[in-house]
């Protein structure tokens, strides 16, 4: 067993050995180096057909049209064109955004950049279970309101938006809708024939491809047109210049073309190792699973040990690469701004952990996780006054702390 | 983030874990930071006759650094005057854990904590203490 166990994928894969072998053959001098863009010899024309098979590869996976699919350096760029671009171009129409407060900030930052440009935009709040009422999204809507984005599966808690009936709704009114599925593709199945979505944010590394390549899906009919935010050779249709990575484009073509054919079983036994997990950890006392267990992807949980502070957590789980929501994980020394969303307190936003489990995860790996688990929850809370308090019968939101 | 060994020895073999009886007479007890902080250092002196510490004991929620700060604390305090436990200060806890920037302020709880204890004492003595407006509450 490698040690420090993943359970951190969400956040990164590892390249699948099947991606990082085609991605080798476009590099060296043997093998496809061509520039996809070259149309006066064979080494151009094999690079672009290279390219092609990816987007084909692509597109199959979410139902596109390999025409609808503009490849991006990953999500986060493939978010701001999305937003920033259709913002721009239909200005005319209205200066108005509807996002959601557990938005990844590649989303939620592009839409502070719109307001400081003159928008206005609706942050919808999330019900307590992470997902978005319809009926608030809908009143949330206005006659200059050029945008709705929802991502479709939360990077933190996991929980599955529906996607399908927010598209019936903005359609309906004439709005276009943006979703950022860089944590859904390849996890949950997207039907862009049925689902009525006009933008679609992907990523490459979330699902065992490399990092630095995602693509941007614009619909083809109706026609969805946005304002480029790089401009060079005219590559992509114009809407995203710049040289084509082709090793970085075909590694992400096989990762998509392996999870489309490996989804429904990875699926199956991801989710049974997660439900392990959580029955191994569900008879701690105090612990409180954040986000809707139903409507999650079955790689995820996010769990909020009460009484126990994330970083050292993690510090004595040192044997597990997880992540936390505490704020002395994060830069800002806030803590999640998801948890705190849906309403958890800080308490227990400070005392969550995310494990992310994937396609190398083993049984083995998970009974380790619980034992390691359980035994320092213990020792952490041997540790902790609040814990001591709470056995003692003190009700916390009693005492005057002294905030700092 | 990267520890230095220091704090990793502390946070794995954290000394003087546990509680005093808060209602003895001898015993002061100091409770600084918030659960909502993400941090909540709780330390308690145990003042001999002579005015000296002779037992401390800590628990500690939060970060490893500010586990380690109230463990470092009281091995230190142990044995010390009053005085000079109240002029411990947080660089000298930072310096010696050697911890980083963003967790300074684990250093500052742990020096809020043995403060908040000693005048916990000074008061349950009667004796002068810097803070008074909790006695004229």
């Amino acid at each position: 067993m490698k040690k420090p166990i993943y359970f951190d994928y969400s956040a990164t894969t590892p390249v699948d050995p099947r991606v990082a072998e085609k991605m080798c053959q476009c590099l060296t001098l043997d093998g496809n180096f061509g520039n996809p863009a070259s149309r006066s010899h064979e080494y151009g024309w094999k690079a672009e057909e290279a390219v092609e098979e990816a987007r084909q590869q692509v597109a199959d996976l979410v139902g596109a049209d390999p025409k609808e699919i503009v490849f991006t350096s990953g999500a986060t760029e493939s978010d701001n064109l999305a937003i920033k671009g259709a913002a721009h171009f239909y200005q005319k129409k209205g200066k108005h955004v509807v996002t959601c407060k557990t938005e990844h900030k590649a989303v939620l930052d592009t839409c502070r950049q719109l307001e400081r440009e003159g928008y206005e935009v609706t942050y919808l709040d999330p019900e307590p279970n992470g997902l978005i009422d319809l009926d608030k999204l809908k009143a949330a809507i206005r006659d200059d309101t050029v945008l709705v984005s929802i991502m479709h599966v939360n990077n933190e808690i996991g929980v599955i938006q529906d996607i399908a009936a927010i598209g019936e709704i903005t359609r309906e009114r004439k709005v276009l809708f943006h979703v950022d599925a860089a944590q859904s593709a390849g996890k949950v199945p997207i039907d862009l024939q049925t689902m009525k979505v006009d933008l679609m944010s992907f990523s490459a590394h979330k699902i065992y491809g490399p990092k630095g390549i995602g693509a941007l899906y614009v619909r083809r009919k109706p026609r969805v047109r946005l304002e480029a935010q790089m401009h060079g050779g005219g590559h992509e249709r114009g809407m995203r210049s710049g040289t084509l990575p082709t090793h970085q484009i075909v590694g992400m073509g096989e990762a998509f073309r392996i999870a489309k054919e490996e989804m429904a079983a990875d699926n199956e036994r991801i989710r049974m190792l997660r439900d392990r997990l959580l029955k191994g950890l569900e008879d701690i006392e105090e612990i409180y699973i954040n986000g809707d267990l139903e409507q999650r992807v079955p790689h995820n949980l996010n769990i909020s040990f009460n009484f126990v502070e994330g970083e050292s957590l993690m510090m004595a789980l040192k044997d597990l690469a997880v992540s936390s929501g505490s704020a002395c994980t994060s830069a800002s020394l806030e803590p999640s701004y998801v948890l705190r969303a849906l309403g958890r307190n800080d308490e227990l936003a400070h005392s969550s952990i995310r494990f992310s489990l994937g396609r190398f995860t083993t049984e083995e790996e998970v009974d380790y996780a619980i034992e390691a688990i359980k035994q320092n929850i213990d020792k952490l809370r041997e540790l902790s006054p609040l814990w001591e308090m709470y056995k003692e019968g003190i009700d916390l939101n009693s005492i005057e702390w002294t905030a700092h | 983030m990267a520890y230095s060994d220091k704090v990793i020895d502390h946070y794995e073999n954290p000394r003087n874990v546990g509680s005093l009886d808060k209602d003895d007479a001898s015993v002061g007890t100091g409770m600084v930071g918030a659960p909502a902080c993400g941090d909540v250092m709780r330390l308690q002196i145990k003042v001999n006759e002579q005015g000296v510490i002779e037992d401390a004991k800590f628990k500690t929620y939060g970060c490893g650094s500010a586990i380690a700060s109230s463990s470092l604390l009281t091995e230190w305090v142990k044995g010390k005057s009053l005085d000079e436990a109240a002029s411990i200060k947080n660089t000298d806890i930072a310096e010696e854990l050697e911890l980083p920037p963003v967790k300074i302020h684990c250093s500052v709880l742990a020096e809020d904590a043995i403060k908040a204890a000693i005048s916990d004492y000074k008061q349950k003595q009667g004796l002068d203490s810097d803070d008074d407006v909790a006695q004229s509450a």
